[in-house]
């Protein structure tokens, strides 16, 4: 606790998103939340696109990713989060890329999971109107769509695991319909 | 109905955002006169055949998109992006 001029105020402790929520394991199928570390959305300034992206190879060693893509090395990966707009994960950016891009940090306006084991696909693509089929989404491809009504992003990390991201406030919802539809997947498949 | 968004392919309805008629990129000087305004702003075309709308991707990556489509057949002839078309003199 830490003394104040009138009282006690309480330490205050981070809770990440889905603190007591996850993990969850249903049929097979894993539902966990992720520590991506810090998050940083950048959007280059108009025809910066180009420089943003040699910067980010001179910081962080890989170039921007095209749209629906996503770009990865050791301890750092960059999303393509939309339109003009990519997501950087893992390090603090470096402030070099302030020179071509809007900054935001965005940290902690996210609840990640992640989603894996055989049935993954199946779960997810009851709430992701999104091809998830591995020739039309592989490992590595990243997709902004909507999951159930919540605006999403949605990256397959490998065959069978996905991660997936909603805004923070979110959380308890995410949970919440991944949960149910774990169950439904399950049941329907006797596990 | 699926709308193809030339940034992300092929995507549901459900993740877009029907907005209008596209006249939003013709928007009239602001000295082009009344009769000008008055059309911009309330008379609208309501074709059986060909139609331009402004549609939103709005559940996916943002960008606000022209999308040419036939109301009878509901064939989306052609997507581009609003800037694209904003550029090419709309
Ligand atoms: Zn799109």
């Amino acid at each position: 606790m830490t003394r104040t001029e009138g009282g006690c105020v309480i330490e205050l402790r981070a809770k990440s998103p889905c603190d007591g929520l996850l993990p969850l394991s249903i049929g097979g199928v894993t539902l966990s939340e992720a520590a991506p570390g810090a998050m940083t959305c950048l959007m280059p300034y108009k025809g910066q696109a180009a420089a943003l992206s040699g910067a980010l190879e001179v910081a962080c060693g890989i170039a921007a990713p095209a749209p629906g893509h996503s770009t990865v090395s050791d301890g750092v990966r960059i999303l393509w989060f939309g339109r003009e707009t990519l997501l950087l994960i893992g390090p603090e950016p470096a402030p070099e890329l302030a020179q071509h891009a809007a900054v935001v940090d965005h940290s902690d306006a996210w609840a990640v999971v992640r989603l894996e084991g055989p049935g993954a696909v199946d779960v997810l693509a009851r709430l992701v109107p999104v091809d998830l089929r591995e020739s039309a989404f592989a490992p590595g491809a990243t997709a902004r769509s909507e999951l159930r009504h919540m605006q999403a992003a949605i990256t397959r990390l490998s065959a069978d695991a996905f991660e997936i991201m909603v805004f923070r406030g979110m959380a308890r919802t995410l949970v919440h319909d991944l949960r149910d539809v774990m169950e439904s997947v399950a049941a329907r498949a006797g596990r | 109905m699926r709308i193809t968004c030339p940034l992300c392919g092929e995507r549901d309805r459900r993740e877009f955002y029907y907005q209008g008629a596209a006249v939003a990129l013709t928007r009239p000087e602001p000295e082009a006169g009344e009769a000008a305004w008055d059309d911009y702003i309330h008379n609208r075309e309501n074709p059986c055949g060909v139609t331009r709308d402004l549609w939103h991707h709005e559940m996916g990556c943002g960008a606000w998109l022209v999308v040419m489509r036939n109301t009878a057949t509901h064939e989306v002839l052609e997507v581009e992006l609003a800037t694209d078309a904003k550029r090419t003199g709309a």
